[in-house]
């Protein structure tokens, strides 16, 4: 395993949480494989490989700043600066897309990248046994993708708490104040017998997607690497897409006047992060997942543990994989 | 010829607009639709490189283990070991990549502690919970639980 | 959550298609409708009806001109709609949507007006001056070829392209039921039904409306109603309504009949907060009543003043029962969630963008349109003789 894949790994499995007592799980696993580095070693010395390809844990400012101050080791210093002026990096295709890659970069200045997206196909795991309805990972991603807080109806992700009876799966109440951005209120009448859990939810980035087979104009899509985006530079903002979505997912930016929608963080996990709600989770719910990558926990997963998918019978090869998910959950 | 065709010229103008018009359509197709619209799936590729460009505001786990060996030393073992550091402390891509100015805002340990630990329904058993109002309701949670090695030896 | 009743996702508070998009299948419905009817005559030769031809022709194509505006409106990003035409998405209903438009525009409708009119224009062209003279020759092209021969080619073009609409009337409205109905997410769209509904609904609503333009036209002129025609539009009007009823009926006794999961979240808001708009304005109101209307004057006799006055009733009913149809289909269709747990409001503006005013607004223009296009293309002079009406 090379440096960049443990890295990556680290970036990742820190983000598990492995709780006491709890089956070997996808964060055991994960933190087997990220304990093979520890948290400080540094594997991007810079005699190791040129600057220009590093940047594994480096990070660029935010806001799109690019100055790197502060006193640090030199090594750090050429690797994060390095990193910042690829910024705006993008993905390179193998064989015959080359040529077609001319046009792309005839828009972009920025060098070639070390992400090739045919390698990847990304989806997420939810472990709802393990959520606790906190709401860190909304508020996560309306920090990190500058989702509006103060208008109704944007959100590219959330959390929802189900109060199921027994013996009542088609009638369960369901809640998601503010999306659960502050959380959960308590229950105010808890019933008998009630079984109660959370369920999050966000885009689920269909390999069939109805949504990207409506829009007229091809502003929605999925990647190369199965993240389904907007082109806000095509978007005609005719709510087609917002119609198709059997989740619910999607919404219309008000500044903006086109959709939006999760878009798994596609700027930091070309990068080599995770998303920023699997990042903020505390129990390790929420995990990326690289069903290409054969090294990535979750197909070990998938062979130990049920998982499902929402609204199955409308086939739209949704990849977002839920274990533990209740038969009364729509 | 021409008297011919005198009956139906109005009908060959009337073509003739048309294929004018279809032709006209195809050269304002040809200068509008985007170069790189089409080449990796019915989209502008450039829309990709879009998504990429935006900006970072959680840095990530490894950045702050670089700085604050400390912290990971200390929380090694505890509990809260699988917490990312931006769980609690909130988007630090900028104080990561060098901006100090920018410091992690004080947390407020009642409100970000009970966050997760305020006991409810529908969180595992595995997870202490408490009932604030019953658990030590005078002091912060930090007077006596360290966040980043809770149990209390 | 005010206006909100049960669970739905966060984002599903506020409704995706306004009252602008209730009245783009409305629109286009009367374009087809009235096209339909004008074909009767054209291509099955239902003499009767050909003192509407020319009208009919006239109203589908000023209700085709307004058709894009709410839609226009209604984008968040009107200045690139051009897109459709650009990188049309061809998995996409809505993509076909701007060429089926433009080929019914241009190719059908505009040509067929044309081919009809075009010896009336040669005559205007010749017999005007000045800017109307410049006008009248752009629109023939500055032709003046009207002699037996080449008015025998425009009829046979004429025949032709009716024969082609028809279908292509069928495609202009078929698909915007198809945009609907081929949305899996939502159950009260998905079906296969949706496209028939909706264009035997734009039938009827296109033949009433001819039929209500007509008798006010000749009352404004002060000509006699021709009896027969009015009689024949009425019983094809009838017919049209027994199938669409049909459909409608089948639809409903199907999803009754299979009680799905959506059934009883779908039942519910029928019950609630569609129950004006859906029993009493499109069933009770817009379709029973009127097809009782018209079963009476088949089955029974009744004085020609009294016939009159029950199509203008009829033709009236059916064309409010259908606008709320497609409030019903369009509005009810974002009233319940996709979690079929809840449901929410549509809070319907007044004076933006996508409120009641433009609604409104564009309901009246067409009629201005179409004051003007019967001012410069007189739909009289092609048609049988009038009789004025005696004082």
């Amino acid at each position: 395993m090379d440096c960049r894949e443990r890295a990556s790994q680290v970036s990742r499995a820190s983000g598990r949480l492995r709780v006491e007592g709890a089956s070997a799980s996808l964060a055991g696993a994960a933190a087997e494989a990220g304990r093979t580095t520890s948290p400080g070693q540094d594997c991007r010395a810079p005699t190791a490989r040129p600057p220009e390809r590093s940047g594994d844990h480096g990070v660029p400012a935010s806001d799109g700043e690019r100055g790197s101050g502060g006193t640090k080791s030199p090594g750090q210093e050429i690797n994060r600066r390095a990193f910042l002026e690829q910024a705006g990096r993008f993905i390179i295709l193998t064989g015959a897309a080359s040529l077609a890659w001319d046009y792309v970069l005839a828009g972009t200045p920025q060098a070639a990248p070390n992400y090739v997206a045919t390698d990847h196909w990304w989806g997420m795991i939810i472990d709802i046994d393990k959520c606790i309805g906190c709401g860190n990972c909304v508020r996560a991603c309306k920090a990190e993708n500058d989702v509006p807080t103060d208008e109704p109806g944007c959100y590219r992700t959330w959390v929802e708490r189900y109060q199921v009876r027994p013996n009542d799966m088609e009638h369960p109440i369901v809640d998601s104040p503010n999306g659960a951005y502050d959380g959960f209120p308590e229950i105010d009448k808890p019933g008998d017998g009630v079984k109660v859990f959370f369920v999050p939810k966000l885009c689920n980035h269909c390999a069939h997607s109805p949504c990207v087979q409506v829009c007229p104009v091809g502003a929605t899509f999925e990647s190369p690497d199965g993240v389904v985006l907007v082109d806000k530079d095509r978007c005609l903002g005719c709510r087609y897409c917002v119609q198709a979505c059997p989740y619910g997912c999607r919404y219309i930016d008000p500044r903006t006047h086109t959709v939006d929608k999760c878009t798994l963080c596609y700027h930091r996990i070309t990068k080599g992060l995770t998303t920023a709600c699997c990042e903020a989770c505390p129990t390790g719910a929420r995990q990326l997942v690289d069903l290409k990558n054969p090294a990535d926990p979750v197909h070990e997963f998938m062979r130990t543990h049920k998982v499902h998918v929402l609204k199955p019978n409308l086939a739209t090869g949704a990849k977002a994989f839920y274990s533990g998910l209740d038969g009364s959950v729509r | 010829m021409r008297e011919r065709f005198r009956h139906v010229e109005h009908v060959f103008r009337a073509a003739l607009l048309f294929v004018g018009g279809f032709a006209l359509f195809l050269v304002v197709r040809w200068a509008l639709v985007p170069a790189d619209f089409g080449v990796y799936g019915f989209y502008r590729a450039g829309a990709l490189a879009d998504n990429q460009a935006l900006p970072l505001r959680y840095a990530g786990q490894a950045p702050c283990l670089d700085c604050h060996a400390d912290v990971a030393e200390t929380r090694k073992d505890s509990r809260h070991a699988r917490i990312n550091c931006e769980a609690c402390h909130g988007p630090l891509a900028r104080h990561a990549t060098g901006d100090f100015e920018i410091k992690p805002k004080a947390l407020n340990p009642r409100l970000l502690c009970l966050q997760c630990h305020t006991q409810a329904l529908g969180k595992p058993a595995t997870l202490p919970q408490i009932v604030a109002v019953d658990h030590a309701p005078e002091g912060p949670c930090i007077a006596c639980h360290k966040p980043h090695r809770p149990k209390i030896d | 959550m005010p206006g909100v009743d049960g669970f739905i996702y966060p984002n599903e508070v506020e409704l995706q298609w306004s009252v602008l998009i209730v009245l783009y299948p409305f629109l286009t419905g009367l374009v087809a409708g009235a096209f339909i009817l004008a074909s009767l005559e054209r291509v099955f030769n239902v003499a009767a009806v050909r003192p509407t031809y020319r009208l009919a022709l006239l109203t589908a194509l000023a209700f085709l001109l307004v058709a894009p505006l709410p839609l226009q409106m209604h984008l968040g990003h009107p200045e690139r709609s051009f897109s459709m035409y650009l990188t049309p998405h061809r998995e996409s209903a809505m993509a076909m949507f701007g060429f089926v438009y433009l080929w019914y525009l241009m190719a059908v409708l505009v040509l067929e007006i044309w081919f009809d009119y075009r010896k009336d224009l040669v005559l205007a062209w010749r017999a005007s001056r000045g800017l109307k003279r410049k006008l009248y020759g752009v629109a023939t092209l500055w032709s003046d070829n009207i002699s037996e021969k080449a008015l025998r080619v425009d009829d046979r073009i004429g025949r032709f392209i009716t024969i082609v609409g028809i279908p292509s009337a069928f495609l202009l409205h078929g698909y915007v039921g198809f945009i609907f109905g081929s949305v899996k997410a939502n159950p009260w769209w998905s079906t296969p039904l949706m496209p028939v509904v909706f264009l035997f609904s734009a039938i009827v609503s296109g033949i009433a409306l001819v039929l209500l333009i007509y008798m006010a036209l000749c009352r404004i002129r002060r000509v006699a109603i021709d009896m027969p025609c009015v009689d024949t539009i009425a019983r094809y009007l009838f017919y049209a309504f027994l199938i669409d009823f049909s459909l409608e009926m089948l639809d409903l006794i199907h999803r009754l009949y299979e009680a799905d999961e959506s059934l009883r979240a779908l039942d519910f808001m029928v019950k609630t907060r569609l129950f004006v708009s859906q029993i009493v304005l499109q069933i009770l109101l817009g379709t029973l009543l009127p097809i009782a209307l018209l079963a009476m004057v088949q089955l029974l006799r009744f004085s020609e003043r009294t016939r009159r006055a029950i199509y203008a009733a009829a033709g009236a009913l059916t064309l409010v029962g259908i606008l709320a149809m497609r409030w019903n289909v369009v509005i009810g269709g974002q009233l319940f969630s996709k979690s079929f747990l809840g449901y929410t409001t549509y809070k319907m503006s007044f004076a933006t963008r996508e409120g009641l005013l433009p609604a409104i607004l564009i309901l009246i223009l067409p009629f201005v349109i179409l004051a003007v296009l019967i001012k410069v293309l007189p739909p009289w002079t092609g048609g049988g003789e009038e009789k004025p009406v005696k004082a």
